[in-house]
């Protein structure tokens, strides 16, 4: 531990600063400032399957590769072989750095014996095991996976305790920075109550079914002399690895931007001020099946491939091919731009993981290919597989994120018939900066498809009812004669 | 290590332990008597201290400190502790106790391992 510098201002740093080392997984570090205590032992919680070894193998990883800290894990399960082979599922080659003498993996393998102990006994030969991998390649982390499993190895419980208690004091005397997992247990933390020993850091891995959905939180239990968030983060594991998504809601500076962003349909411009989005914005756009939110969103996303900008396109309902194939009647032909590399369509059914899974899923395809417009199509389908209220919060979490990296953004929702209760409960429209209407109404037994802007802040905008035509000219607004004015198709409002 | 030893013994044993301390002091006079009572004539030790062969542990998959691995006969196997249960010894070595000294099995004369 070393004192934190002078501040010269006064505040705060005076107490003394925890040395931290970056872990190397995405969004950990920045929820813990900086990563876990150097030189001290780390505990990692969970239930099987949660992610512990991963956790484990990513930080030896990481140090080896991109913080010059060579490092030892000590397998109680897994063989050599094992851990190689799920490790290269997530992209690493721990034979390689092996070879290299970056990493030492040493199982541990423990057999159960029938007839228990015969006498007293020490476990200095793991220490000394220990001692020699750490040597071999001049270790600076290690990661014990999971040291509890001698429990089920060796049955004096008294002397293993008293030895895991003295086995964490060593490890911190040697300077090591140590990773320890452990399975949680039902009356303490963890099934062997270890926590007792090693409680400079905790971090617990949650693997839950929330709405019938599984979903990886990670959770910073403790982190003695540190600031952290208590909060429930989620994570991903693919083959990119673990990364965790910090909440960014806390921070809302993003820069309001004047710059604007064509919609892709000049008439619509024309009623947004004549200059169509700002840039950054959040775009809700609402309607009953049929009309035409795929499209505006395909004429949004082709315009600005056009101008050379990179687009991202979720889509939650349509394959990627249904979604081609729909617009190509109203002349808007995506392929290309596919084909080009300046968009991508990511189609994924909302059923197929939970709401933190997608978000984090959605952050992930952002950072891969750092768009400028992005498209949900449509947002209300999430609502299948959450509460209002966690739609709700990851809708923020998106849209803030979204915000923060001045990428403009576009929401479909499907409304109900009645046409006026737009995204049943779901506050959207106060996220978002600018909000369109479609609706179906009957003209003369014509069915007509209506437009209409309900809000758009900061912004002169059109307060009129126009018709949307959809053809193969394109997508095109007109004005309305008065007399032509009708309800919409089902009883309710006609908007503003 | 062959499956033939050399020195023609039924029983080839090896014990580890970590530096000659009293507990591995003890674990080594204690094998030395069951042997000669039980195996005289038919048994061999090999002691390997690691604190002088550290690199042994990982090789051999040695946590503990003593553990008695009984090489020959096939199939290993492994105790763990300083070998003061007699009886825990013959049964996990799976040796049949000699007729001369079958009180030991009865007598008892050790204290119970467990605290
Ligand atoms: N390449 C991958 N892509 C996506 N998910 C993966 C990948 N590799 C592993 N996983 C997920 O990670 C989980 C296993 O993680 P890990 O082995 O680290 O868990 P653990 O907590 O150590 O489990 P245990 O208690 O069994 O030791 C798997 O259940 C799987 O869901
Ligand atoms: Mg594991």
């Amino acid at each position: 531990m070393t004192p934190g510098p002078p501040d010269a201002s006064g505040s705060l740093a005076l107490l003394p600063r925890l040395d931290k080392i970056p872990t190397g997984i995405v969004g950990l570090d920045e929820i813990t400032g900086g990563g876990i205590p150097r030189g001290r032992s780390t505990l990692v919680v969970g239930s099987a399957g949660a992610g512990k070894t991963l956790f484990a193998v990513e930080c030896l990883v990481n140090g080896a590769e991109r913080y010059g800290e060579p490092g030892v894990l000590i397998s109680f399960e897994e063989s050599g072989a094992d851990l190689a082979q799920n490790a290269a599922s997530l992209g690493h080659d721990l034979r390689r750095l092996e070879r290299d003498g970056l990493l030492l993996v040493d199982h541990v393998h423990l057999e159960r014996t029938e007839i228990g102990e015969t006498g007293e006994f020490d476990l200095e030969p793991l220490f000394l095991r220990i001692q020699d991998a750490v040597d071999e390649i001049g270790a600076k982390r290690i990661a014990l996976d999971t040291i509890e499993s001698i429990f089920g190895g060796i049955s004096n419980e008294a002397i293993l305790r008293s030895e895991l208690r003295r086995l964490f004091l060593w490890l911190r005397e040697r300077g090591l920075t140590a990773i320890i997992t452990a399975e949680q247990g039902t009356e303490s933390l963890t099934r062997h109550g270890i926590e007792e020993y090693v409680s400079d850091c905790v971090i617990l891995l949650d693997h839950r079914v929330l709405n019938k959905v599984s979903t990886r939180l990670l959770r910073v239990v403790k982190y003695r002399g540190t600031e952290h968030g208590t909060n429930e983060y989620p994570f991903l594991i693919d083959r990119n690895g673990i990364t965790v998504f910090p909440i960014t809601s806390t921070e809302l500076s993003y820069e309001v931007s004047a710059e604007r962003v064509p919609t892709g349909v000049p008439d619509l411009d024309a009623m947004l001020g004549g200059a169509g989005y700002y840039r950054g914005s959040s775009v809700l756009l609402t309607g009953t099946a049929g009309t035409g939110k795929t499209s505006i969103a395909g004429r949004f996303v082709e315009a600005a491939c056009e101008r050379g900008e990179r687009c991202l396109y979720f889509a939650f309902e349509e394959a990627a091919s249904q979604i081609r194939r729909n617009l190509a009647p109203v002349g808007i032909h995506l392929a290309r731009w596919e084909d080009a590399g300046y968009l991508r369509i990511h189609a994924t059914r909302p059923t197929a993981f939970g709401l933190e899974a997608h978000l984090a899923l959605l952050f992930r395809r952002i950072e891969e290919h750092a768009p400028t417009v992005v498209v949900v199509d449509p947002v209300s389908n999430l609502v299948s597989i959450g509460s209002p209220l966690e739609v709700q919060v990851m809708l923020v979490r998106l849209i803030d994120y979204l915000k923060m990296r001045r990428i403009t953004t576009l929401l479909t929702g499907l409304a109900d018939s009645a046409g006026d209760r737009e995204e049943s409960g779901m506050e959207i429209s106060s996220l978002s900066d600018t909000w369109i209407r479609l609706q179906a109404v009957r003209t003369d037994g014509r069915r007509q498809r209506t437009i209409s802007i309900l809000k758009s802040r900061g912004m002169e905008h059109s307060d009129e009812i126009r018709e949307l035509r959809l053809g193969p000219g394109g997508v095109g607004i007109e004005e309305i004669a008065p007399d032509e004015r009708h309800a919409p198709v089902s009883a309710g409002s006609a908007g503003p | 290590m062959t499956a033939t030893d050399p020195a023609g013994v039924t029983y080839d044993l090896r014990l580890y332990i970590a530096g000659l301390t009293p507990r591995s002091l003890l674990a080594i006079a204690n094998l030395k008597r069951i042997c000669e009572t039980h195996l005289a004539g038919e048994y061999r030790i090999e002691v390997v201290d690691l604190k002088q062969e550290p690199g042994r542990a990982r090789r051999d998959q040695i946590v503990a400190s003593p553990t008695l691995v009984r090489q020959l006969p096939g199939p290993s196997r492994r105790l763990i502790g300083d070998l003061s249960n007699t009886e825990r010894v013959l049964i996990g070595l799976e040796i049949a106790p000699h007729p001369s000294v079958q009180e030991v099995t009865t007598h008892a004369d050790e204290p119970p391992v467990r605290p």
